[in-house]
């Protein structure tokens, strides 16, 4: 251990998740992984460390980007960091069943192999208690239709990062429009060269410009769909 | 100078543009933007709009694609009555829309260069993705590409060196395509006059 290294577990518990959120904005994905499992260790569950530690130092990371403090690599380490976390809890997660606040399928359209952006969202979801169903990239509707057919989603989150493949978004919603089923989801979009009336134009419930924003409208949309169909 | 055509043009392709217009015999002037807009398409549709401003009694096309503007460049434009180049990108440009179809199609997992880009790629790829800061970051951005394809305007062996030594440095497989300013010349004769 060097000199400016430290015992992450001599750090109390606020102590640790506030290295944690410095050791998130700073990329450090094996600080995370340790401390993840000293928070695990010390009796936490899996969703309050997710919550407490990763979702919310991402939150912060997230916050930064928006604002131009960070840039597209120091967000990509961040996130790098976040699945480190991650690794350690989905599979308790996983296995003590913790309870979800809905279930959503996503996926990068056809013609697009782009999925860094998809995945910070899918791993947001995950830490805001959506079940996550990913169906990767280059994704054709008949893929799509087949996911929400198995897995009853209530969202349906479609990615694109190019000018050139994000007309798919329009094929997808149409299909869900010819075979009456659009109104059985909330359709989410996001990518870089989209905007809100880009999405309002295709017949999607919102554009998300990042992921926090994602988890923010995924949240409300399902609440407030809860809400009017009288769950809950 | 008001008779003349002034084209607004992305940095990245001026060199050729001008080249493509002077091989129709058509005067124009280019009249370039920063290239490292290419790296920020966001901050493109403001910077073509302060440009138009600053040449009011101008005729201007704009030697833009949509360039990742997400059809914000069109609406600005459209509202003005300005005209832009025909398709998705300097790529399709270069290659000719069918060809870059066709290759797009083939492998979507595709890296483009220009000789543009290839002529500064330590700036505007390696140290714009911040792999000079970070080179652990490479396997994440490229995670699903698979190949690197040149589509060069002229051929010169040493930039085809450059090429395989730049998809190496990404982990790629390489492939060149000779493109020439023909694909180009042709999308630009429609908006030559």
């Amino acid at each position: 251990m060097s000199e400016e290294e430290f015992d992450l577990s001599t750090l109390n518990d606020v102590e640790l998740v506030e290295q944690m959120h410095d050791d998130l904005y700073d990329g450090l994905a094996e600080e995370i992984a340790e401390a993840t499992q000293i928070l695990l260790d010390r009796g936490w569950d899996a969703p309050r460390a997710l919550n407490e530690a990763l979702v919310e130092g991402m939150r912060i990371v997230g916050v930064d980007f928006r604002d131009g403090i960070l840039f597209v690599p120091e967000v990509l380490l961040a996130a790098n960091a976040m699945k480190a976390g991650m690794a350690l809890l989905r599979p308790i997660l996983i296995e003590t069943g913790a309870e979800t606040i809905g279930k959503v399928v996503i996926g990068t359209v056809k013609g697009d192999i782009h999925d860094i952006g998809k995945n910070l969202v899918g791993m947001m979801f995950e830490g805001a208690g959506f079940e996550v169903i990913d169906l990767g990239i280059n994704t054709d509707v008949d893929e799509y239709l087949a996911a929400l057919d198995e897995h009853k989603p209530d969202i349906l989150g479609l990615s694109a990062l190019l000018t050139t493949t994000m007309p798919y978004m329009k094929v997808v919603i149409d299909t869900l429009v010819e075979k009456g089923i659009r109104n059985n989801y909330i359709v989410l979009v996001g990518g870089a060269p989209l905007n809100e009336e880009f999405g309002a134009a295709i017949g999607a419930d919102a554009y998300c410009r990042d992921a926090a924003v994602a988890t923010e409208t995924a949240e409300a949309l399902v609440l407030a769909r809860r809400l009017t169909s009288g769950e809950d | 100078m008001a008779d003349r055509l002034r084209v607004i043009a992305c940095g990245a392709i001026a060199p050729e543009l001008k080249q493509a217009y002077a091989a129709l015999g058509v005067e124009v002037v280019i009249d370039p933007l920063p290239a490292p807009l290419h790296n920020t398409p966001e901050r493109i549709t403001a910077a073509v709009l302060d440009r138009i401003a600053a040449h009011p009694h101008d005729r201007i096309l704009v030697g833009y694609a949509d360039c990742g503007t997400g059809g914000r460049l069109d609406a600005a434009l459209s509202e003005l009555g300005i005209e832009r180049l025909p398709g998705a990108h300097c790529y399709e440009l270069f290659a000719g829309s069918q060809a870059f179809s066709e290759l797009q199609a083939a492998e979507p997992g595709t890296f483009y260069l220009t000789d543009f880009l290839l002529r500064n790629f330590d700036l505007l790829v390696w140290r714009g993705l911040g792999l000079d800061r970070h080179p652990e970051l490479r396997d994440i951005y490229f995670a699903n590409y698979r190949r690197v394809v040149l589509l060069s305007q002229r051929t010169e062996p040493a930039d085809i060196i450059a090429a395989q030594d730049a998809a190496d440095r990404l982990g790629l497989d390489f492939e060149h395509i000779q493109t020439g300013l023909q694909p180009l010349t042709i999308a630009l004769s429609g908006s030559a006059a």
